[in-house]
């Protein structure tokens, strides 16, 4: 099925490193590999492996040392921060593990928010933001502040935010890291239909091995190097 | 839009924190406010000379008199209108803290000299008719609650001895930035009793007032003034009525500047507070931040959002201050009367407090903007949770 899809990014010898005063800390050692358009991949591996660094650099939001990274038809480590702001907006959903929505917006403002990018008229922000919520189930909450919710609710929030601007990946780091076991199951029942039903390419950082059960490609990161080619989830 | 609505919320997010900053702020715009209020009311003499008047005075110091003969050969120096003449007095009245500023006068020219201070033609007529009359301010009346035909005796401190006066005229300044808390009687009836008790000093006047036709002729026509009594026993000293009180002002010079730095200072204070509050609140928000720019938005966002908030928190605190400042002033002024005949907030006053205020916004925003527009996102991200 795969092989038919196009590469929407390529990962070609890149290394990272951190600078902690004097001291260099190399977190990734020379990954290489693709991944395809509609993949639901799960990146899998102990604390401190490099697999958040990783999607960072995957997202545009961290600069690698050396390599490149390629999404759809873009280099992303030539882009200037002014240029990697703008692809991000238009090209990348983020869902994190602390959902990360603005504390003083409310749920719907919050989805809109990233709207406020687009040309998009107040009209049609609110539209599009309304039906974000509805897919995510939450359109009744749309006037509550994040405070107002639970963490699931709060995900599926950030999730309706993630994908309303229909970017052409989606990123998510420990997306369930910090839910009780029902409310993750309904995050990443939501995250594979997006998968699925919509043929979002979704990169997932996790280590919990349920998160990762669901997930279609398997990769593994351990002290910075990956450890083995993708492997076909076996469920 | 949206940022904006952030930077509102923000702003009040934490109340008790925002509050407390809003607070310090209006004390201290209200403290600016009163402190440059005393400038000003300081200066306030300064600012009410008329262009039109020149000051004659012994050129040895103030207090040496200059002599009654003066006024005619004044008079006849080109470009001179009116002449009048005065002295101080120095009387007090009951006692000392009862202060206010009294003067013997030219009664019939002295009023033609100021037409700000505003006197009943018949009140005029009666303080004209009666020697030992005197003229009012309206809030030195009001102060004593003297009324027309009252007897006020002064305690000379200068000339001794008790004096007695009566009420006839009751004046009032042209608007409100004239001092309506001075004390005007005849200079005659101060001269018949010292001609009877000291001749020596009879016959001689503290200052000369004089009215010119035009303000360009005022250097021309004091020179003229001067020359007119070089080498003679008593030479003068002619400037124009604003450089003659600004010359009283200078003697108290180091008061206004402490005043000044103490002003200085307030603000100073308050802008380490607030700059304090917006280090806190980047700082607490790094996450926030981080979030906006990775959905894509840039550093003048991000610069936005973070002077907005602190413009709002000024801006609120400093609306307050201004507000407060005029009651308080009005307190002040109340009490501190004697000192302080006119204690008005001047518009320049509120200028100087809004750009005050926006200073210390913009100051106060600049290092958390540059942290926050600084810190990498991946950074920024991992302080949440």
């Amino acid at each position: 099925m795969t092989d038919q899809k196009s590469t929407i990014v390529e990962i070609r010898n890149v290394y990272k490193s951190y600078h902690r005063q004097s001291l260099i800390v190399p977190v990734l050692y020379d990954i290489t590999f693709d991944i395809v358009e509609g993949e639901f991949l799960a990146l899998m591996g102990p604390s401190g492996s490099g697999k958040t660094t990783l999607l960072n650099l995957i997202a545009g939001i961290d600069k690698i040392d050396k390599g490149t990274i390629r999404v759809g038809d873009v280099d992303i480590t030539t882009l200037s921060e002014t240029e990697l702001a703008h692809w991000r907006a238009n090209h990348v959903g983020f869902i994190f593990q602390f959902y990360n929505l603005i504390p003083v917006l409310k749920a719907i403002e919050n989805v809109e928010l990233p709207l406020h990018l687009t040309s998009l008229s107040k009209k049609e922000r609110h539209l599009h933001a309304e039906m974000a919520l509805t897919m995510v189930g939450l359109a009744h909450r749309m006037d509550h502040y994040p405070g107002e919710m639970s963490g699931g609710e709060q995900q599926r929030v950030a999730i309706a935010r993630a994908i309303v601007t229909d970017p052409t990946i989606l990123v998510a780091d420990e997306p369930t890291g910090d839910l009780d076991r029902v409310s993750a199951e309904e995050i990443l029942s939501m995250i594979e239909r997006l998968n699925a039903e919509m043929g979002k390419t979704i990169i997932m950082v996790t280590h919990d091995p349920r998160a990762a059960q669901r997930a279609k490609i398997l990769r593994h990161l351990d002290k910075g190097y990956l450890n083995d080619d993708a492997s076909q989830n076996p469920l | 839009m949206m940022l904006l609505k952030i930077l509102f919320r923000n702003a009040f997010h934490n109340k008790l924190r925002s509050s407390l900053t809003i607070l310090g702020i209006a004390v201290a715009i209200l403290a600016f406010g009163l402190l440059r209020t005393v400038i000003s009311s300081w200066y306030s003499g300064v600012e009410a000379a008329s262009t039109t008047r020149l000051v004659t005075r012994n050129a040895i110091s103030i207090i040496f008199p200059l002599p009654i003969a003066y006024q005619e050969k004044i008079r006849q120096i080109a470009g001179v209108k009116t002449v009048s003449y005065g002295n101080w007095f120095g009387g007090v009245y009951i006692e000392e803290k009862n202060f206010f500023p009294n003067f013997c006068v030219d009664p019939k020219t002295y009023f033609q000299l100021y037409p700000e201070f505003v006197l009943d033609l018949l009140q005029q007529k009666a303080f004209l008719a009666d020697r030992k009359g005197f003229v009012a301010g309206r809030k030195l009346a009001d102060r004593f609650s003297w009324k027309i035909g009252d007897t006020v005796t002064l305690k000379g401190t200068i000339y001794l001895g008790n004096w007695d006066f009566v009420l006839r005229g009751i004046y009032h300044g042209r608007d409100e930035t004239i001092d309506e808390t001075q004390f005007f009687f005849h200079w005659n009836y101060l001269n018949e009793v010292i001609k009877k008790r000291s001749p020596n000093w009879a016959d001689k006047v503290g200052f000369y007032m004089i009215g010119i036709s035009r303000p360009d002729i005022a250097p021309d026509v004091a020179l003229a003034i001067d020359n007119a009594f070089k080498n003679s026993l008593a030479e003068t000293l002619t400037e124009t009525e604003k450089a003659f009180n600004q010359g009283f002002i200078a003697m108290s010079g180091a008061i206004v500047t402490a005043i000044q730095m103490v002003s200085f200072v307030v603000i100073f204070i308050i802008m380490a507070v607030v700059a304090n509050t917006m280090a806190m609140t980047t700082r607490e928000r790094t996450g926030d931040y981080s979030i906006i720019k990775t959905l894509g938005f840039g550093a003048k966002d991000i610069t936005i959002l973070i002077f907005g908030e602190s413009l709002v928190i000024t801006a609120t605190g400093c609306i307050i201050g201004v507000i407060l400042t005029f009651p308080a002033a009005k307190a002040f002024g109340h009490s501190l009367a004697n000192y302080f005949p006119v204690f008005l907030v001047s518009a320049e006053t509120i200028y100087y407090d809004i750009a005050a205020a926006f200073l210390i916004a913009v100051l106060a925003a600049i290092i958390p903007t540059r942290h926050a527009i600084r810190i990498r996102i991946a950074a920024g991200l991992r302080r949440i949770g």
